[in-house]
């Protein structure tokens, strides 16, 4: 059996690469991507956490969390799918229009 | 079956909803249709409820339905329940009953109108009002539906708000009864402070079981009275009830005769152990009552417009109400009231059938002889004047002589009720004298009559001459179930069904000789007063004109209602109007905007130098974002 | 045999998230990331859940990310899009990372003494589709609503720019 902090530690790096990788990168794209390398890593924790505590609810949530995310998906694409059409442009530099 | 009285007042309510939302989209003919029948829905239901009420052992009052727990602060509690006992079943079939009525009379009354949706509207809304307010369990609730009728009473007063009169009278009824409700509202925190709870029957036990001094009963009982004069309409806080025949007549009849202002009536029943206990603000009562009933009366006299004549009649019969109320004979009180409601709204209808024909002509001086021109209006008013003149064997009769017997009887304890007595027997004079000097100048002697009018003179349609019919019936026999004590206790059915709330403590006798005596004095009274407006305005019409020449400042201070208008206008409506403005000058220009600007000003420069940090970078705020957590992670882990 | 599959998938995961964050190509950054989602379903099944391991495979590294190459496809930027080169930000992000990974191991340090439970788990797909139907009930039927809200939502947005 692997301990559940192997899980854990490795659970924490891929979310902190994905905020990383949210902050370094600059199409929206690939940020949207590192959102869904964020979500993965905190379903990571959940199962791990729903082993050691000998349950399933955590793979349940686990559940709910990939159905949302794959609402969030759709949706979020379709919003950059827009912005590109109207700004020819995908760099999240060039999208400021919240500028106060 | 008793159990679905909770329904009564929300049917209304329902319609009223579906009025306010979608009456424009809705034709004429639905709109009418379910304006009725939702009042008489609300009817039916009522009258299943109280013939329940007749089958229910008595020990079961009242019923009480709790809908859900209102407010809730600590140890005050609010509850929004309705209350079914035989005191709400009265109020509630009069509202339903006479308020159907008056809702069919107005299809043909109104017929023509532009607002013709929005009158139903709030016909509809006054409705459940009233239903609220004679069904509440609790006195704040009770107090929301006497504000509701309220806010109607103005949007019916001011309905043709275009004419300034009628905007003007809706502000001035607005305004006079918030001065009422102040003392209303007094009232009910005095009782919250004292007891408790403001539920009637938490009231009714905590009286009953001595929890409150008598100084603090006359206190509390007086400040509930000064709402009663209000809404009400008596001494001092009349003033606006003449005014609010601006409204429609159909709104006259149902809001400002038969139901609405006898609410302050119903609230004094309601807290009738309260003003057992503190026999000074009984007193306080019968006299305002008796007061207003004479000194009403005498401005009745002297008007010209017949619905200011009703409006005066309507202040002074409510003023008997109070007399009844105030001497201890509640059911009595409520006995007037029940007929009041029949006969005076049947005066009303008939008077706006007499403006119908007459193309809205209002001023007596105008009309005369319509008798033969209204085959219908004619007999029901007739049946209405005699029944509010207190001849024997109509409605009024038995009402108002069960108050004034009750009065004299009273009269064993003090001179004082004498005096009231000699009030009401003086006013039932008056009474007789102003409905028949009505009826004269209306209906019989030589014509007045415009040329231009003459020509379109005509007969109300059936949907209005058939609620005349109805009406002027239960003038007549709605009497019948509340028969003098003299001829037998059995027969006051009235007085029996409202036993169970109305305690009546202190049990009067009368030797059957002076109760006879007494009716005798009522019915001659009743007869005087028609003789002498019979001799006055048909036999020798210059008697009036003479006595008016002879007395000339009586005639003009009673012309001109006795200036109370004027004086309430210099020494209160002037003198606030000043001190406002100087208020307004002063302080919500300088201080108050002052504040405000300030605010604004601070709130945008605070503005502007956020938004540097507002670049509109995804990633800036990405990046604040992540900081947050570590922050806040530090946070929670040192 | 266990600890060898655990560190090969991490090693592989972690090291397509590092790949997506260096490489400039939309097209590459979508591969390596169906590569992680793949490698993570490894771990899901290494944890006992065989039932999510499929699901995170159908659905992440499947449709989800085939949404992504969609998408790739029809923006079509052929230059590709640089990560960051200002040095402030590298050294920022390297600064908030590093502190972020301390804070968060030491803030999960109380679940490392949690047991490992040798129970076996009733988490098979009958289990979880029981309590998706019985304890979950409601939560499940919101999220169909969602995600049609969000299939609808996506068509009105896409297509609402189109008739213009």
């Amino acid at each position: 059996m692997i301990p559940t902090n192997y899980f854990l530690i490795l659970s924490v790096v891929l979310f902190v690469l994905g905020a990383i990788a949210f902050f370094v990168k600059r199409d929206l794209v690939t940020q949207f991507m590192s959102i869904e390398i964020m979500l993965n890593a905190a379903n990571l924790a959940f199962i791990t956490l729903a082993r050691s505590a000998n349950s399933a609810d955590g793979q349940i949530i686990v559940f709910f969390i990939i159905t949302v995310a794959a609402a969030e998906a759709a949706i979020g694409l379709a919003i950059i799918l827009l912005i590109f059409r109207q700004k020819k442009t995908i760099k999240s530099e060039d999208i400021k229009l919240m500028k106060g | 079956m008793t159990e679905i009285f909770w329904l009564i007042p929300f049917i209304p309510a329902a319609s009223t909803l579906i009025l306010a939302v979608f009456g424009k989209k809705l034709p004429k003919k639905y709109v009418s249709f379910q304006a009725c029948f939702a009042v008489f829905a609300s009817f039916v239901i009522s009258a299943i409820s109280a013939v329940g009420l007749l089958q229910t052992a008595h020990g079961n009052y009242p019923l009480v339905k709790n809908l859900f727990s209102w407010i809730q602060a600590g140890s005050f509690q609010v509850n929004l329940s309705l209350m079914f006992d035989p005191l709400s079943a009265v109020m509630a079939l009069v509202v339903s009953g006479v308020g159907f009525i008056i809702h069919v009379y107005s299809v043909g009354y109104m017929a023509d109108d532009e607002g013709y949706t929005r009158y139903f509207t709030y016909l509809n809304l006054f409705t459940f009002s009233m239903l609220i307010l004679v069904m509440a369990s609790n006195l704040v609730l009770m107090f929301v539906g006497w504000e509701g009728v309220g806010l109607c009473s103005y949007l019916l007063i001011g309905f043709w708000f275009e004419k300034h009169s009628a905007a003007n009278a809706g502000k001035k009824a607005f305004i006079v009864n918030r001065i009422g409700d102040t003392g209303f509202l007094l009232g009910i925190l005095f009782i919250f402070i004292h007891i408790g709870s403001a539920e009637f029957t938490a009231i009714n036990e905590a009286i009953s079981g001595g929890a409150i001094s008598v100084g603090l009963a006359t206190l509390i009982a007086i400040l509930l009275f000064v709402g009663a004069t209000g809404k009400s309409a008596q001494i001092p806080l009349y003033v606006w009830l003449p005014d609010a025949m601006e409204g429609p007549t159909p709104v006259s009849a149902l809001i400002h005769a038969a139901t609405m202002v006898t609410a302050g009536v119903y609230m004094v029943c309601r807290m009738n152990l309260l003003y057992t206990l503190s026999e000074t603000a009984a007193q306080v009562v019968a006299l305002v009552g008796a007061i207003t009933a004479v000194y009403a009366a005498t401005m009745a006299l002297t008007q010209n417009d017949i619905k200011r004549v009703l409006a005066y009649s309507t202040i002074s019969q409510i003023g008997y109400m109070f007399i009844g109320c105030g001497v201890g004979a509640y059911a009595a009180g409520m006995f007037h009231l029940y007929t009041h409601a029949f006969f005076k709204s049947l005066l009303f209808l008939a008077a706006g059938s007499i403006m119908h024909a007459l193309s809205g002509e209002i001023n007596m001086k105008k009309m005369g002889g319509l008798r033969k021109y209204l085959p219908l209006t004619y007999p029901t008013f007739l049946i209405g004047a005699i029944a509010i003149a207190g001849v024997p064997f109509f409605s009024g009769f038995f009402s108002k002589d069960a108050i004034l017997t009750r009065a004299f009887a009273q009269g064993q304890y003090s001179a004082f009720y004498y005096f009231i007595w000699g009030l009401g027997i003086m006013g039932a004079v008056l009474t007789a004298l102003y409905m028949f000097r009505l009826v004269f100048l209306t209906f019989h002697g030589e014509e007045r009559l415009d040329p231009e009018v003459k020509k379109h003179i005509h007969e109300s349609p059936k949907v209005m001459t058939i609620p005349l019919v109805i009406l002027a019936f239960f003038s007549v026999g709605a009497g019948y179930i509340g028969l003098p004590v003299v001829l037998g206790k059995k027969l006051n059915f009235f007085g029996k069904f409202l036993e169970p709330v109305i305690k009546e403590v202190k049990e009067v006798h009368l030797s059957i000789q002076t109760e006879w005596m007494l009716i005798a004095i009522a019915t001659f009274v009743a007869f005087l007063g028609i003789f002498i407006a019979y001799v006055f305005y048909i036999r020798s019409p210059l008697i009036p004109r003479n006595l008016a020449t002879r007395f000339p400042t009586i005639y003009k201070l009673m012309f001109n209602k006795y200036y109370v208008d004027e004086i309430y206008n210099a020494v209160f409506v002037k003198p606030t109007i000043k001190w406002s403005k100087i208020i307004y000058d002063n302080f919500d220009l300088k201080v108050i905007d002052g504040a405000v600007n300030g605010t604004a000003t601070a709130t945008g420069f605070a503005g502007k130098i956020l938004s540097y940090f507002q670049s509109g970078l995804i990633k800036d705020y990405g990046l604040i974002f992540l900081l947050g957590v570590i922050i806040f992670l530090a946070y929670l882990l040192f | 045999m266990g600890y060898f599959l655990f560190f090969l998938l991490a090693a592989l995961t972690v090291g397509a998230v590092l790949g997506m964050i260096i490489s400039k190509n939309q097209a590459y950054n979508a591969i390596f990331l169906i590569l992680a989602f793949a490698c993570m379903g490894g771990l899901f099944a290494l944890l006992e859940a065989p039932f999510i391991a499929v699901v995170q495979i159908i659905i992440y590294a499947g449709a989800i990310m085939v949404l992504f190459i969609f998408v790739v496809m029809m923006i079509n930027v052929r230059s590709g899009i640089p990560a960051e080169k200002k040095k402030w930000t590298i050294y920022l992000s390297l600064v908030i990372a590093v502190v972020l990974i301390i804070e968060l191991i030491l803030s999960i340090k109380g679940a490392f003494t949690l047991p490992v439970s040798t129970a076996i788990i009733k988490a098979g797909p009958t289990d979880l589709g029981r309590l998706l139907f019985t304890k979950y009930l409601y939560h499940f039927e919101i999220t169909s609503i969602l995600i049609i809200a969000a299939l609808v939502g996506a068509i009105v947005l896409v297509k609402k720019k189109e008739k213009e």
